[in-house]
């Protein structure tokens, strides 16, 4: 299996985003923000947290318009997987693939600590190795989480099982306690929290890997 | 030509840095703020010559890039 990560001036997940699909047994090719093209035989696409472009204009704003921007989102629109964390997911919804926006944190801080999460179903490849009302812990780390959709996209969310995964204890204002969303096809996942940041052990936790090996064995024949 | 675009957030989209201006205010004896909300404003000079194409292209760039329109809404001054 091959994972493209991006890299955008700012991004600072970038490689620990590489390391969890490598741990888990995928190729991984790094690609450059100025790159207009993914690389041949990808399958599924990081975009990592970070403050692309220092976050200018608005979180993900200005990465959601760059020369690989524009490649990201033609291979999600040929059903191609893709991951959005933290930054990233602010990316994926400046894009549009992912509906609702990240605004400032309700307390207006930022807020770096292990947060629980619930998953709130299990159909996706993201989720599957969870299971639905499963508790995982990852870290959040960011100023921008607080999701944010109008009441007509957040019953289609509801109403779709699209939620992936919802905070324990709503540390960020999101409606609904929404710390992440899977897109109308549930192949492009955009998150807050940081499973990359929990693949082992020595970080003080290891709950992310399964859903890294669950990538990992994507287009692998069984 | 100049061009002013103002982007707000638009109504019912809750402001938290708005809310925290409107508490400091409260604290520094301002009474009777009854809601602050914050935005944008954003200066562009322009290599156009006609006002109504000036219009219309940054129309475009707010849509593409300057307002995300999922929160926000835009207000365009052209002088």
């Amino acid at each position: 299996m091959k994972a493209a990560v991006i890299t955008f001036p700012g991004s600072n997940c970038d490689r620990d985003l590489a390391v969890g699909f490598e741990k888990a047994g995928a190729e991984v090719i790094r690609v450059w923000h100025k790159d207009t093209e993914l690389p041949k035989g990808v399958d599924i696409v990081g975009v990592p947290g970070g403050f692309s472009y220092g976050d200018y204009l608005r979180c993900g704003a200005i990465a959601s318009r760059s020369p690989i921007g524009q490649a990201i989102a033609d291979f999600a629109g040929r059903g191609g997987y893709a991951i959005g964390i933290c930054n990233g997911f602010q990316i994926l919804t400046e894009m549009g693939l992912l509906p609702g926006a990240l605004m400032r944190n309700a307390s207006l801080k930022y807020i770096c600590k292990p947060v629980t999460l619930k998953v709130a179903t299990s159909d996706s490849v993201f989720t599957a190795p969870y299971g639905k009302g499963a508790e995982v812990v990852f870290p959040i780390a960011h100023h921008d989480g607080n999701y944010t959709i109008d009441p007509e996209g957040l019953k289609a969310l509801q109403g779709e099982d699209r939620v992936a995964f919802r905070y324990a204890q709503n540390p960020n204002g999101s409606v609904d306690d929404i710390a992440g969303v899977l897109s109308a096809n549930r192949r492009v996942l955009g998150m807050m929290p940081h499973p990359e940041r929990a693949i082992e052990d020595a970080q003080g936790g290891a709950d992310g890997a399964a859903l890294f090996r669950a990538l990992a064995a994507l287009g692998v024949e069984a | 030509m100049k061009a002013r675009v103002h982007v707000m957030l638009k109504d019912g989209v809750l402001d938290p840095q708005g809310e925290a201006v409107r508490h400091a205010l409260g604290h520094l004896g301002f009474g009777g703020v009854e809601a602050v909300r914050q935005g944008k404003v954003i200066e562009l000079d322009l290599a156009a010559t006609d006002k109504a194409a000036a219009e219309k292209e940054v129309v475009a760039m707010c849509e593409k890039l300057l307002a995300n329109t999922v929160i926000e809404k835009y207000t365009i001054e052209i002088a």
